[in-house]
């Protein structure tokens, strides 16, 4: 079975003086996680899309699924954790407990905030994890990263051509994703900036499937502002 | 939902568009899996048209023939999954005399409006045709151009008279191949003649009952009725061909399209009392047709095999310019594109 975890768990502390979390905040005529929403539920290959939010979102979140798709048994919303992988725990939790899972249970992670996703970006996600067991999207580094032990001065210029920028989904087959996170230290837990990073540290193998660069995250208030452009086809 | 659509904004330049969609109701939302290049569409990316119909038609995403599969219908008309052939034709009234495909007031797909060049393409559910049987789909991906031959042989048996001894097709590309490939089907008993420029475009003519080179044909030759499938400015030389070779009280079934005006004999028309029509648009009996013909003759689907000369996996942009570059330099056969973007 493959599911699809939505990831909306943030409150949005980055977006500026707002008063909803930036994934309420519209682009064209509907809320962002909407449309981000949409994308999950028209392919029919996800028996479940979990939708994880702030547990006050919790309920205005399933009227907003209510309006502008309809009411169905596809889209469940629950309440997402403290931090990125708390909320991914969550979901696996979720769907492990009713629909059980087994070695090709498929977990499709994505945030909430990026509504530009293509269909095939979805495709080849389910696609590596059934075939490699774990994948992210990326694009190629389009400047060159610097990195900065000390935050002052520069301590290494890896090779662009090496580097990519992270984005989603990410996906996973979910008995492995357990395992492996359950084998971490809370320690090593505490450095885990996203999921790819739990197979990484444990020497798995994280395939990579090419993003596109308009599969933006919309974070501050100039992306969203970018995002509209985006649609419209203004120029920003 | 956010789709996103990849637009022809000038000669040879494509760009990602995004628009809004609503999944309600009235809709039926198709991810195309199998598209075909249509001459037309070579024409917008060549820029080979006039600058003023370019300056008003783009931006538009291109390709008009197409399959894909229902990913959501609102209307409750097909079920997710379903194989559907795409109707490019889109009727905006309803009328009784004059044939959907023909009223001015209807729009098409990637002329008057965005092709399927696209995530996903929304569509009133009268707009598809459900492939039940199994039917390859690397040619039903150009089910809207035998839909187009289709519809000329039908309009044949509307105007014309009940004499079908001997069916002439002039031209040896592709809509010609199709056309007489058809007219077997149509009227097995019928001969079957195909007049061409090139022997080996002739050679994959192997149904015919008679090939010819033009300048080549015996004098005493005579066909019932006949069709052009040449377009263009060689249009004319086929026209004069056919009004010459034609029995009188014949039928010509133009289809080559020309984006110059063809001078006719209209002295030899008038005199042999000729009846001249032309075809181009197809309409919804003419796709639920072709897909009955390519369900239930598996020999039709194995000599439209023979057409597809190219097949491109798209996955970028420039996959795209690969596909309509290679098509481009084709002289014979189909493009086909499996849509991955």
């Amino acid at each position: 079975m493959i599911f699809a975890a939505i990831l909306a768990g943030g409150t949005g502390t980055r977006m500026g003086n707002v008063e909803k979390p930036k994934q309420y905040m519209l682009l064209g005529d509907k809320p962002i996680i909407v449309h981000t929403i949409e994308k999950f539920f028209v392919n029919q290959k996800f028996e479940k899309i979990l939708v994880l939010c702030p547990k006050t979102w919790i309920k205005p979140t399933m009227d907003l699924v209510n309006t502008h798709i309809g009411e169905n048994d596809r889209i469940i919303v629950i309440e997402g954790g403290n931090l990125r992988n708390d909320t991914i725990m969550n979901a696996v939790r979720y769907v492990e407990d009713r629909y059980g899972v087994d070695e090709d249970s498929i977990l499709v992670t994505h945030d909430s905030v990026r509504p530009f996703l293509t269909h095939r970006i979805i495709e080849e996600n389910i696609e590596y994890a059934q075939k490699y067991g774990a994948c992210d999207t990326v694009i190629p580094a389009s400047d060159t990263i610097v990195e900065s032990v000390d935050g002052k001065s520069i301590s290494s210029i890896p090779k662009r051509e090496r580097m990519y920028q992270g984005q989603t989904p990410q996906s996973f087959r979910i008995m492995k994703l357990k395992e492996l996170y359950h084998s971490l230290s809370e320690e090593e837990k505490l450095i885990l900036t996203d999921a790819a990073k739990i197979f990484v540290i444990r020497g798995e193998e994280v395939r990579l499937v090419e993003g596109e660069v308009n599969n933006i995250k919309i974070t501050y208030p100039y992306d969203l502002k970018v995002a509209n452009g985006i649609l419209k086809g203004e120029e920003e | 939902m956010i789709n996103t659509l990849y637009r022809l904004v000038s000669s040879k330049l494509l760009e990602i568009d995004y628009e809004e969609l609503d999944l309600d109701d009235q809709t039926v939302l198709v991810r195309p899996t199998y598209l075909s290049i249509c001459k037309a569409d070579q024409r917008y990316y060549q820029g080979a048209r006039e600058p003023e119909i370019l300056k008003e038609k783009l931006p538009m995403a291109l390709i008009h023939e197409g399959i894909g599969e229902v990913v959501f219908d609102g209307t409750g008309t097909f079920q997710p999954d379903d194989v559907v052939v795409m109707i490019p034709n889109t009727p905006t009234e309803k009328e009784e005399i004059i044939g959907e495909n023909y009223l001015s007031t209807s729009k098409f797909r990637s002329s008057g409006f965005d092709g399927y060049l696209q995530d996903y393409v929304t569509f009133t559910p009268d707009r598809l045709v459900k492939i039940e049987g199994e039917v390859n789909p690397l040619v039903a991906s150009f089910a809207e151009l035998i839909s187009v031959g289709v519809h000329s042989i039908q309009r044949l048996d509307q105007f014309s008279h009940q004499r079908r001894n001997v069916l002439g097709v002039w031209g040896d590309g592709t809509v010609g191949y199709i056309t007489a490939l058809l007219l077997k089907i149509f009227y097995p008993q019928a001969r079957v003649l195909v007049f061409g420029k090139n022997q080996d475009k002739m050679s994959y003519f192997t149904f015919a009952d008679g090939t010819y080179l033009v300048p080549e044909v015996p004098p005493d030759l005579r066909v019932d009725h006949a069709f052009e499938c040449v377009g263009g400015q060689k249009s004319q030389l086929a026209i004069e061909q056919i009004i010459e070779y034609i029995q009188p009280e014949g039928t010509i079934s133009l289809l080559g399209v020309s984006e110059y005006p063809v001078p006719i004999n209209t002295r030899m028309v008038l005199e042999k009392g000729l009846r001249i029509y032309g075809s181009s648009r197809s309409s919804r009996e003419d796709f639920e047709k072709t897909i009955e013909i390519l369900e239930k003759h598996p020999e039709v689907t194995d000599y439209l095999e023979n057409l597809i000369v190219a097949v491109f996996r798209i996955r970028t942009i420039n996959d795209i310019h690969q596909a309509f570059e290679k098509d481009y330099q084709l002289n014979f056969g189909k493009t086909v594109l499996i849509w991955d973007k």
